[in-house]
């Protein structure tokens, strides 16, 4: 079995395409489609990384970085965020919440690839 | 005829052509209607504050009455060199050069004026795509779909010998996507299409209590006099452009708020002070109440008897909760305006009111006069800092026109301000927080 990524993202067809790109690289990967209760997943899951998209129903992205960042068992957990909004002022906040890497939609899949091979690799 | 007797000729025909009765523009002013009837026919002589009352009732440039058309036109092309000043626009010659090729010289400060209202839009649309909730989800929503596309269509080309089930489904997965992506496109296109509109397209509570407001000229009749708070609640049941329950909140405390100014400063003795000597200082000293007390009783005055006036105000977060507009000082719709504003200044030192003219960038060398203050709605308490609220109001400058500005010693000076820094042109500006889309070249 590969290693584990959970991806956090709520537009199904987003989460087949990067489930497929991830799972044919190899990779374990588990979904979870809603931020009210993302963090019990994080910590039910214990993936090597997670995949978190910023606009989710129920609660923001940054939340639920912050969420993770504040639970010592899960702070330091390599987090990827990959969000349609990419203006300054959203990357800047995200690097204040401890993301490791900021990715804007649209992403080309070989980009992401590489990304999570280096995050999980570093 | 001498240029001087031709004023009362102008003044008649701009009253008629605005379709407005001699009796109502000598109220307006403040002159009784035979006086008017007599500068209309040439037989006084006019000047000062008559004119420029006047002119502002007429809504037209006081030179058009005192001067006529051409020296209208030498005005609009000072005002379209001022913008280009650093550019080494001869300015002294434009009066010889709306005299040799005077439709040149229109069509300058014809494309003057349109640059100024492309100017405007550029700045309501950026405002809207920095603030905008809806627009912001329309935008995501067509992005996460081109997303899915994107990745999907990558799969599909570069997967070998990809299995025809995962070609099947991707297939399809694009397929629904493309009608996403479509009907998202269509629905931006309808609702930037709507942004020409600007006042059509209400979609926060703020957006609903402006516009409430804007309906009512920021004036209410029923409230004065010691009107009940009853009044109010039918007023605000009554209202179309409330629609939302927040909004009608926010617009009942907006009320309450005008019928205790109200009671404090009575509408006709505010009227018989603001005639004798407007300056709100004096109005804050005759009826014993603070300078924000004063600006809002302002700002709730008919135009046809404060004459123009804006006001906007904040809370100590910089966020706008209030805005009577001026039409020539532009403002943002929530928050980011232009930090040099004496509203933020006013903040930081409640017991010092601030007059300053200002000078917004992007409108050429037109400058307006305003007066800040602020107040403290409660006062700190160990669990939380005092509760602050500042204000602005903005009045025509007339301190070029050889009228004071108010006899402050600061009034010959003149402050350059922005909207807000995404669309501001000023370089090297300290205060600057983000590059502006105008100076890279928008």
């Amino acid at each position: 079995m590969g290693r584990r990524v959970l991806l956090i993202e709520d537009e199904p067809n987003i989460i087949e395409a990067v489930s497929f790109i991830l799972s044919r690289d190899g990779w374990d990967v588990k979904t979870h489609s809603n931020g009210h209760d993302a963090i019990d997943a994080v910590r039910a899951r214990r993936p090597d990384l997670v995949i978190l998209d910023v606009m989710l129903p129920g609660k923001s992205g940054f939340d639920i970085l912050h969420e993770i960042r504040s639970d010592s068992e899960l702070s330091g957990m390599p987090v990827l965020m990959l969000t349609a909004r990419g203006q300054v002022k959203d990357r800047e906040l995200a690097e204040q919440s401890g993301v490791n890497r900021f990715m804007t939609k649209p992403f080309s899949n070989a980009d992401v690839l590489e990304v999570v091979r280096s995050m999980v690799a570093s | 005829m001498p240029e001087s007797s031709m004023i009362g000729n102008r003044i008649r025909e701009r009253r008629v052509m605005n379709g407005m009765r001699q009796s109502e523009l000598a109220r307006r002013v403040g002159i009784s209607p035979s006086y008017l009837n007599l500068i209309e026919h040439n037989r006084r002589r006019i000047g000062g504050k008559t004119l420029l009352g006047i002119a502002d009732a007429l809504e037209v440039e006081p030179a058009l009455l005192s001067e006529g058309a051409e020296a209208t036109l030498i005005h609009g092309l000072r005002e379209a060199a001022g913008t280009q000043a650093a550019q080494g626009v001869e300015t002294r010659r434009a009066e010889e050069f709306a005299g040799r090729f005077p439709g040149w010289a229109r069509l300058l400060v014809d494309l003057h004026g349109r640059a100024e209202a492309l100017q405007r839009t550029v700045e309501t649309l950026t405002d809207r795509l920095a603030h905008d909730p809806h627009l912001a989800d329309s935008l995501h929503e067509v992005i996460s779909t081109v997303t899915a596309i994107r990745s999907t269509s990558s799969i599909l080309v570069e997967t070998e010998a990809l299995e025809p089930e995962w070609q099947n489904r991707f297939h399809r997965n694009i397929d629904e996507d493309s009608r996403r992506l479509a009907e998202g496109a269509e629905s931006l296109v309808r609702y930037l299409e709507g942004a020409a509109n600007t006042e059509a397209e209400i979609k926060s509570p703020q957006y609903e209590l402006l516009a409430f407001l804007s309906a009512n000229g920021f004036h209410f009749p029923a409230l004065e006099g010691g009107a009940g708070s009853r009044v109010a609640q039918t007023i605000v049941a009554q209202a179309e452009a409330l629609v939302s329950d927040a909004a009608r909140r926010l617009a009942l405390d907006a009320l309450e708020q005008y019928r205790a100014d109200a009671t404090r400063l009575p509408l006709e003795r505010v009227l018989e002070e603001m005639r004798r000597d407007p300056a709100p200082e004096r109005l804050a000293q005759v009826f014993d109440c603070d300078l924000p007390t004063v600006f809002r009783r302002i700002a709730a005055l008919p135009e046809s008897e404060a004459g123009l006036v804006g006001l906007v105000s904040c809370d100590a977060s910089g966020a706008l909760i209030f805005r009577r507009p001026f039409p020539r000082f532009a403002m943002p719709r929530d928050a980011g305006a232009c930090a040099l504003w004496p509203l933020f200044q006013v903040l930081g030192q409640p017991q010092v009111p601030v007059r300053v003219r200002l000078r917004q960038a992007g409108r050429g060398q037109e400058t307006v006069l305003a007066l800040a203050a602020a107040e403290q709605l409660a006062p700190a308490t160990f669990e939380r800092p005092a509760l602050m609220r500042a204000h602005m109001l903005i009045l025509p400058d007339r301190s070029d026109r050889g009228e004071s500005a108010g006899g402050g010693p600061g009034d010959a000076l003149v402050r350059d301000v922005g909207v807000s820094c995404r669309i501001c042109p000023l370089r090297g500006c300290a205060a600057r927080r983000e590059p502006s889309i105008v100076a890279d070249g928008f």
